[in-house]
């Protein structure tokens, strides 16, 4: 008998597990704290602003943002998408692994044993939950807010002024969220990354988003040219594709196969690392 | 690192080399010269034109391409396009027409009589240079491209000088008579009295009034073009002013204009109206005259946004053309006089292809198709710029389209005045200011004046619709005598744009009521235009009286306007067809390549694992079964009974430095053994091993027979405690212990909880956050962690640190019992008093290596050393062993 009783390597670290232990953070509590305020300090905002009258509106997607409950939410996906949610994917899963290894709980994970590759697994898979719903629990919440605060209109198209019926665009709304989510998945993946190769949890966020800025500045540089398409970060308001009055797929079917592209590459570069690592922390 | 770091200077090496050693593109010299030329009517007026030649940079003979100006523009003005054209293998000449910059003579609006004159001897200038490929003595290999003043001369060149080869004008007239005096109506009936009709315009060809007599004219652009100061060209606008000397009397009325064209042009803007001699001598410089006779391959590029020039002229000159059985191909691009993009880059590539095919008969250049409309893409979601298609059709259809969709207008019969002055007039496009500013996007402002106008608006479109010419519609005039009118065609969202007037287009109109009768119906051509019309808008056709840009009565006058037929004509043409734009490969390729690559990055990961297993030596002590362990069996291998054998390990650290060297001991069961050894010796390295955290470099730990790996099941009978605990500190003692035990996955009764928690000894603060622990009940927490489930192994590092003496009076007890139980203990510890105590067995490490290994009764008498009459301390002997004894 060379095993302990009961024991087996694909019950060990089950997903109900590490996400208890995962929610019980502050860290996790104070990003989803923010992330469901945030559209009533937008709300509150607007109320606050001076009122504009009559028609003389312009069109862009924060002066419509007022319009309706999915305008609004449309709006506060597009203040967040680029940087808050990055964050908060990049914290879930840049802390994941790198936190256990500040506290030295990693090595008696490791030695209970969880199997090196199994306990990737099972906290990759739950900070993309814990990733997810933060991204989804926002545009949510958003939406709950816009229409107590705005009314539950039909959403007016930013740059045409068209109107969509509500119920036509919801639909719509869910391939928004779900672009977003695939379009996070670089972030995620590179995140993760660091996070198997350090033991500085804010090391492994900070790398996620510090590469993202890099990013951001490059595709500022036209003279790269259709380069600029490869970077993971060009493709990041494709969604607004998804509210023109004519669906197009074309951008974010390139974005979603960048973000897929590299974040396969670097999740399996991660596993491939960790399985070999030595465990010093 | 070295190899990334080896990797990165190897790319940039790379890159670098690329660079230095990519081709320039080459280098191309214009030799300026004044070549004079000799015309007029009579030929005999000498005319120095001030010209500069390109020869083809990589020497030959090359075909050649002539390279007009705009109005107001010089040769200067074209100088950057020369030198791209002659960079692919041309001989370009530019020069300044006669009338600018520095050539002399005076302007003739590109008058066969002396303009083209001047073309006909650059072309036999040209047949004499050495560089210029000749079709035939005399005749050389030559196209003429320019746009605007220099697309007419390419046309009126080619028509009347058949050695021209290929031509593509650009966002030039056919009819400058019908340019400056437009009239988009013909009247069909009069009336009551139902009078014959003057038939004007075969409504089919589109909205050139032949009837430029009676057009209306087009008063601000008309000053522009005619005007001393202002230019068509921006950029001469903002150049330095040539003319130094202050001007005379008779050039500050004429400017370098013929004066026989200036006295007409005066006549005309005084009265607004069109005098035969006018109409004659406007013709005399129209291509439309002349086009029949073309012979060279035409690629008519022809400004969407053209309130001077519209797409209407480049269909008439191309019908003509095509009608002599001419090659032509026409393209509507986003720009003209009023602004736009100007795509000059795709301009470029199809005037380049024309060139390649015609010139050079390159057949395999990229074809141009007969008719290519550059249409808004929409943004691209990248970069949010916007893009531009450019569907295409195999034959030009016309401004009628291939089809027509006919649109339901509605309105009643409106009241419209128009005001004694003109003034105020509605604003459609400002001449000029369109491409003075850049041009925008949108058709600009666009204001009727209250009161001036007529509304008929159609239902809101159930599909979008797409118009691709000239729509037509019948209108009814009540009213007296002349009547001028403005019809444009309106695109109205019912949500908060403004009505949108696609490209700032207006149709004027002039009809003549008959004396007899109260009313004259019309049939209006609209302007032509490539628009989209979005599903749900309206389609509004508004009539005014006033204009902006055009010469209106000043008489004041009201008016009836009403709908003759409810009938809008709109064409569409079914055959543009965008050139498939699928999804690009890579969108598919990219993901499926990427899971391939991680798929192999994460086998190979595997394969290395056995590579390095397969390298571990046999083991030299033991005699064990089994004594070959390499390969997949190696694991069951070994005595299940021996709670832990090493063998052989050995460990660097990643300086080389020899962590554990070589090291060998063997425990059994019931043992409490100690591992000693100085600072640095190895010991926790050791550990760590054991544990599955660290890959020995070589030789193997086998616990229970077992070889150790990473996550290898066996360690489940392992309990460890190594360098200190570890614990998530947000969450309470007990939520730790719990969660930990969960996650081994193992059944909650198999725990032992309450015996763990025992050895813990934490009370109440067991639910407390542990990041509110003090060190040693931490220790204690992590102690009873590592018990949990009662291990048959049980490794600790150092457990005493911080435990008070009774604590660790207490734990020395635990030890005892548990491994009294048959299970096993393995301590590290500084505390040899403690481990003389507690342990049976002890190993000594130092730098990495056995020093000594056995039972502490053994070491204690073997040992030499004795001091004070007393038995031999292990304190003693351990500085002994280590050689560190004073």
């Amino acid at each position: 008998m060379t095993v302990a009783t009961g024991y087996a390597a694909h019950r060990t670290l089950p997903l109900r597990v590490e996400i208890v232990r995962q929610f019980k953070r502050r860290r996790t509590m104070v990003m989803f704290g923010l992330l469901l305020a945030l559209p009533w300090i937008l709300v509150i905002a607007f109320q606050f602003g001076p009122q504009r009258n009559g028609q003389g509106q312009s069109l862009r997607i924060s002066d419509l943002a007022t319009e309706s409950g999915l305008n609004f939410a449309a709006f506060s996906l597009s203040v967040s998408a680029s940087f808050l949610l990055m964050v908060a994917v990049a914290l879930f899963c840049g802390d994941t692994v790198a936190s256990e290894a500040n506290w030295s709980s990693l090595r008696y994970l490791l030695a209970a044993p969880v199997p090196r590759d199994r306990l990737l697994r099972q906290k990759l898979i739950v900070s993309l939950g814990y990733s997810a719903a933060a991204v989804i629990c926002l545009p949510l919440m958003a939406l709950l807010a816009g229409t107590l605060a705005f009314g539950w209109n039909d959403i007016q198209v930013p740059g045409t002024g068209e109107t969509i019926p509500a119920m036509d665009v919801l639909p719509r709304f869910g391939i928004v969220i779900g672009y977003a989510l695939v379009s996070q998945l670089v972030v995620a993946g590179l995140a993760f990354l660091i996070s198997t190769m350090t033991d500085s949890p804010l090391g492994a966020v900070g790398g996620a988003v510090g590469l993202w800025i890099v990013c951001t500045i490059l595709q500022a540089v036209e003279a790269l040219g259709v380069l600029r398409e490869f970077l993971p970060t060009f493709w990041n308001n494709a969604w607004l594709d998804a509210l023109a009055p004519e669906l197009d797929w074309s951008g974010m079917a390139k974005g979603a196969s960048i973000s897929i592209t590299y974040a396969a590459l670097l999740v399996a570069v991660a596993f491939r690392r960790f399985r070999r690592k030595d465990v010093v922390s | 690192m070295k190899r990334v770091a080896a990797l990165a200077a190897a790319l940039a090496l790379i890159g670098v080399t690329a660079w230095l050693v990519w081709p320039s593109a080459p280098e191309v010299r214009g030799q300026d010269q004044t070549i004079t030329v000799v015309d007029g009517p009579d030929d005999d007026q000498r005319v120095e034109l001030d010209t500069t030649f390109f020869p083809p940079p990589d020497g030959g003979k090359a075909p050649a391409v002539l390279i007009a100006h705009g109005f107001g523009g010089t040769k200067q003005s074209v100088r950057q396009q020369a030198i791209d054209v002659a960079r692919q293998g041309y001989a370009v000449l530019t020069w300044s027409a006669r009338g600018f910059g520095r050539s002399t003579g005076e302007i003739a609006l590109n008058s066969p009589d002396y303009e083209v004159k001047d073309v006909k001897q650059l072309i036999d200038w040209l047949a004499k240079r050495p560089e210029v490929r000749l079709d035939a003595a005399g005749d050389p290999r030559v196209g003429i491209a320019g746009g605007s003043y220099g697309g007419a001369i390419a046309l009126m060149t080619a028509a009347l000088d058949h050695r021209v080869d290929a031509i593509v004008p650009q966002i030039t007239w056919s009819d400058l008579a019908a340019a400056l005096f437009p009239n988009a109506a013909t009247q069909t009936t009069s009336g009551a009295a139902s009078a014959e009709s003057t038939v004007t315009v075969d409504p089919a060809t589109g909205a050139i009034g032949q009837d430029a007599e009676g057009g209306v004219f087009k008063r601000m652009w008309a000053g522009i073009f005619f005007g001393q100061g202002v230019s068509l060209d921006a950029s001469s606008l903002l150049g330095r002013r040539e003319a130094a000397a202050p001007l005379t009397p008779e050039q500050a009325r004429c400017g370098r204009f013929l004066p026989t064209i200036c006295d007409i042009y005066q006549q005309v803007a005084t009265n607004g109206r069109a005098t035969p001699e006018a109409v004659s001598l406007l013709r005399a410089s129209s291509p439309i005259t002349v086009a029949n006779q073309i012979k060279a391959p035409t690629l008519l590029i022809q400004g969407q946004r053209d309130s001077l020039f519209p797409l209407s002229h480049a269909d008439a000159t191309a019908r003509a053309i095509a009608a002599a059985g001419t090659p032509v191909s026409l393209a509507w691009f986003d720009g003209g006089h009023d602004g736009g993009d100007g795509e000059a880059e795709w301009v470029a590539e199809q005037s380049s292809a024309w060139f390649a095919r015609y010139l050079k008969g390159d057949t395999s250049a990229p074809a141009v198709s007969a008719f290519t409309v550059t249409r808004d893409g929409g943004r691209d979601p990248g970069t949010r710029q916007r893009i531009r298609l450019h569907p295409e059709a195999g034959s030009y259809p016309g401004l009628t389209g291939t089809d027509t969709t006919t649109v339901r207008l509605s309105g009643p019969e409106q009241n419209i005045v128009n005001p004694p002055g003109g003034a105020p007039a509605s604003i459609s496009t400002v001449p000029g200011v369109g491409s003075l500013l850049g041009g925008g996007q949108s058709g600009g402002v666009s204001i009727d004046m209250p009161g001036q106008s007529a509304a008929f608006e159609s239902a809101p479109l159930t599909a979008p619709l797409q118009l691709t010419g000239s729509s037509t519609v019948r209108i009814r005039v009540t009213g007296e005598g002349e009547v001028t009118l403005f019809a444009k065609l309106y695109d109205v969202s019912d949500g908060a744009q403004p009505p949108a007037l696609p490209a700032g287009l207006v149709a004027p109109i002039r009809v003549t009521i008959p004396e007899d009768a109260a009313s004259a119906e019309a049939a209006v051509t609209l302007p032509a235009v490539d628009y989209r019309f979005a599903a749900g808008h309206r389609l509004r056709l508004v009539v005014t009286t006033t204009d902006m840009g055009f010469a209106t009565p000043a008489t004041p006058a009201a008016y009836q306007v009403a709908l003759a037929s409810p009938e809008l004509k709109v064409p569409t043409v079914r055959t543009l067809a965008a050139p498939p734009s699928g999804v690009a490969w890579w969108v598919w390729a990219m993901p499926l390549a990427a899971v391939v690559v991680a798929g192999v990055l994460l086998a190979t990961g595997r394969t290395g694992t056995r590579k390095r297993r397969a390298a571990v030596p046999s083991r030299t002590d033991g005699g064990q079964a089994g004594t070959d362990p390499t390969g997949a069996d190696a694991g069951l291998a070994g005595d299940a009974d021996v709670p832990l054998e090493i063998s052989g390990l050995t460990k660097a650290y990643r300086n080389g430095e020899l962590a554990v060297d070589g090291l060998s001991f063997r425990v059994e069961r019931g043992q409490v053994l100690g591992l000693l050894g100085p600072n640095g010796a190895g010991k926790t390295t050791t550990m760590r091993m054991m544990m599955g955290l660290i890959r020995p470099d070589d030789g193997e730990i086998r616990i229970f027979g077992e070889r150790v790996t990473p996550g290898a099941p066996v360690l489940s009978r392992l309990g460890s405690f190594v360098e200190g605990p570890g614990f998530l500190p947000h969450l309470s003692g007990r939520d730790n212990i719990e969660l930990y035990w969960a996650a081994t996955g193992r059944p909650a009764a198999d725990a032992h909880f309450d015996e763990a928690l025992e050895i813990a000894g934490l009370g109440k603060a067991l639910e407390r956050a542990v990041r509110t622990y003090s060190q040693g009940m931490r220790q204690r927490l992590a102690i009873a962690q590592a018990m949990l489930g009662l291990p048959d192994l049980l490794v600790l590092d150092e457990p005493t640190n911080g435990l008070d003496p009774p604590q660790i009076r207490e734990m020395r007890e635990v030890l005892k019992r548990y491994a009294s139980d048959g299970r096993t203990v393995i301590v590290s510890s500084h505390m040899l008093a403690e481990v003389e105590q507690t342990c049976s067995h002890v190993v000594v490490m130092q730098r990495g290596k056995l020093v000594s290994a056995g039972p502490v009764s053994r070491l204690l008498t073997s040992s030499a050393a004795t001091t004070n009459g007393h038995g031999p301390r292990l304190e003693d002997v351990f500085l002994d062993l280590i050689g560190d004894k004073p």
